[in-house]
């Protein structure tokens, strides 16, 4: 047998935050002179070991504050660890707002050819994609509206239609599947799972138990910046629900 | 629809959150150019004059300067006065908008920077490459407004030319990704460098010829010396030596005289504050999405 193709490997990771109370140099030197703290410790994740096999799709799990959206944010490269490093085979996508990058002046048009390029995808993809972005989007006669004039509904179709057409290699997603209204909402689990067909990682933070439980096969818990388990996704979620 | 990942020929394992710098930048063009065509949307955005407002401002400040020092205070130590003008003034206009935009670029772009990684030097290149939008039309009425007084272009004089808008490329973004990331810590620094700005047309001979200076300081004195090796000195007088010292006889005698010296040694100064500006951009980048 082969061994797994890794996707994503996790070594040693930690993070540790210190919360500067001031961004001015005044108040740094006044502070400083008072003998004031400046800056509060807090550790938001304790060295971390994880590997993620290709076309895995894992979920992360945790209660508010575990550390959950810190790792995705390290995995995505917008953070850098304090100690070990993150390492990924092929592009990432990281979906960790809805809707980040997307500029009000700017025209659906516009704003697709950004946003997907800020998502690492080369012009000729984009251009091949364009018309399923418009048509998943579904926003018709709006695309070459500033987005600012979009209903709030128009403006999340269209930047989830970005993302999941943006078809990534490894393919973070943090809580934005609560988007929409229940139709584009089972429009877009099903592109999710066409994604993890075609045998693209997945790596998921959300509450919702249920949505998981489709949508994952392993399950990792964080608690308070400690991975605690590890384990198919059944056991896991069974996990959480003790737990509360 | 199924797609198949190639089993042939993995995909290396890439470290995350390690920035490539601006050679990363350099494989992103595309990006680049849509995030500039966005920022000067964004700036225009329900404006009629648009991109003409890079005409009138420069114009008017120009109209200022001109009428004020040119006509009231009688600056006629130098002749072609409006040339030698506006030919520093370009200089200023794009180092003061590349350096003052880029220092403000990270932080404007918060947004972006907190969720999604990409090469965050994308964002005060973009700057620069903005400035240089803004820049055309500047050079434009220069080559013009010098053909009318009289320039005949000569090669060195374009190599000179050339050479300093380089230069204050090199300056602006060096100084740009130096500033640009400790804005990020400390905010008070955009403030410090609007000031900075505002005082930079006063240290080179932009409005005044360079001998009022030397008088002032003293021939050969070390502050003379300070002040003739600061880079935005040597593009100004660069610009004057392409364009201002061929419109009339007798200004090439005006201009400063070992000016090849003086270039050499601000390409290496612009050179080095451009791997100072990139190293410390690279150690704080790390943290921009913490700080931000």
């Amino acid at each position: 047998m082969v061994a797994p193709v890794s996707a994503v490997e996790l070594d040693g990771i930690s993070k540790h935050f210190s919360l500067r109370h001031t961004h001015s140099l005044k108040e740094s030197v006044v502070w400083a002179l008072q003998g004031r703290a400046r800056r509060d410790e807090f550790t938001a994740l304790h060295p971390v070991e994880l590997t993620i096999g290709r076309g895995e799709s894992v979920a992360l799990l945790g209660r508010n504050g575990s550390g959950k959206s810190t790792l995705l944010k390290l995995v995505a490269g917008v953070m850098a660890p304090d100690t070990g490093e993150v390492r990924v085979r092929g592009r990432l996508a990281g979906l960790l707002e809805v809707g980040a990058g997307f500029h009000p002046d700017l025209t659906g048009r516009e704003n697709v050819y950004l946003n997907a390029s800020i998502l690492g995808v080369e012009r000729a993809r984009i251009e091949e994609r364009f018309d399923d972005i418009v048509a998943f989007a579904d926003i018709g006669p709006f695309l070459d509206t500033q987005v600012r004039f979009y209903s709030s509904g128009m403006f999340l179709r269209l930047a989830f239609a970005v993302a999941v057409h943006t078809e990534p290699d490894v393919f973070l997603v943090d809580e934005i599947l609560a988007v929409g209204d229940e139709a584009f909402r089972a429009k877009c689990l099903d592109r999710i799972e066409l994604l993890r067909a075609q045998g693209r990682t997945l790596v998921v933070v959300s509450h919702d138990l249920p949505l998981v439980e489709r949508l994952c096969d392993r399950g990792v818990v964080l608690d308070r910046g400690h991975l605690v388990a590890d384990a198919p996704i059944g056991a896991a979620v069974a996990a959480m629900r003790v737990a509360g | 629809m199924t797609v198949s990942l190639p089993t042939t020929g993995e995909a290396p394992l890439v470290v995350q959150g390690r920035s490539g710098g601006l050679r990363e930048v350099a494989g992103r063009r595309f990006l680049l150019s849509l995030l500039v065509r966005k920022e000067l949307r964004v700036r225009y955005r329900a404006s009629v004059l648009g991109l003409g407002w890079s005409y009138v401002k420069p114009a008017v400040q120009f109209g200022v300067y001109f009428v004020g020092l040119g006509l009231v205070l009688r600056q006629n130590a130098i002749g072609d006065y409006a040339v030698y003008l506006f030919g520093g003034l370009v200089v200023m206009t794009v180092f003061g908008e590349a350096v003052g935009n880029a220092t403000r670029s990270v932080v404007a772009n918060a947004d972006l920077v907190r969720k999604i990684y990409l090469p965050r030097e994308l964002f005060p290149v973009s700057s620069l490459c903005v400035a240089g939008v803004h820049l055309g039309p500047q050079l434009l009425v220069l080559v013009i407004g010098a053909l009318v007084a009289g320039w005949s272009p000569d090669p060195v004089g374009l190599l000179a030319l050339l050479g300093a808008l380089v230069l204050v490329g090199v300056l602006a973004l060096g100084l740009g990704l130096l500033l640009a990331a400790v804005n990020v810590l400390f905010r008070d620094v955009e403030n410090v460098v609007d000031l900075v700005l505002m005082v930079v047309v006063w240290t080179s001979p932009v409005l005044y010829p360079w001998q009022r200076v030397a008088d002032l300081l003293g021939h050969g004195s070390t502050l003379l010396a300070i002040y003739q090796s600061n880079p935005l000195t040597v593009a100004v007088e660069l610009v004057h030596r392409g364009t201002w010292a061929h419109a009339s006889p007798g200004n090439a005698a005006a201009l400063p005289g070992d000016l090849g010296v003086r270039v050499a040694s601000s390409f290496a100064i612009a050179l080095a504050l451009l791997a100072l500006g990139q190293w410390v951009f690279r150690s704080l980048s790390g943290r921009f999405a913490q700080e931000l």
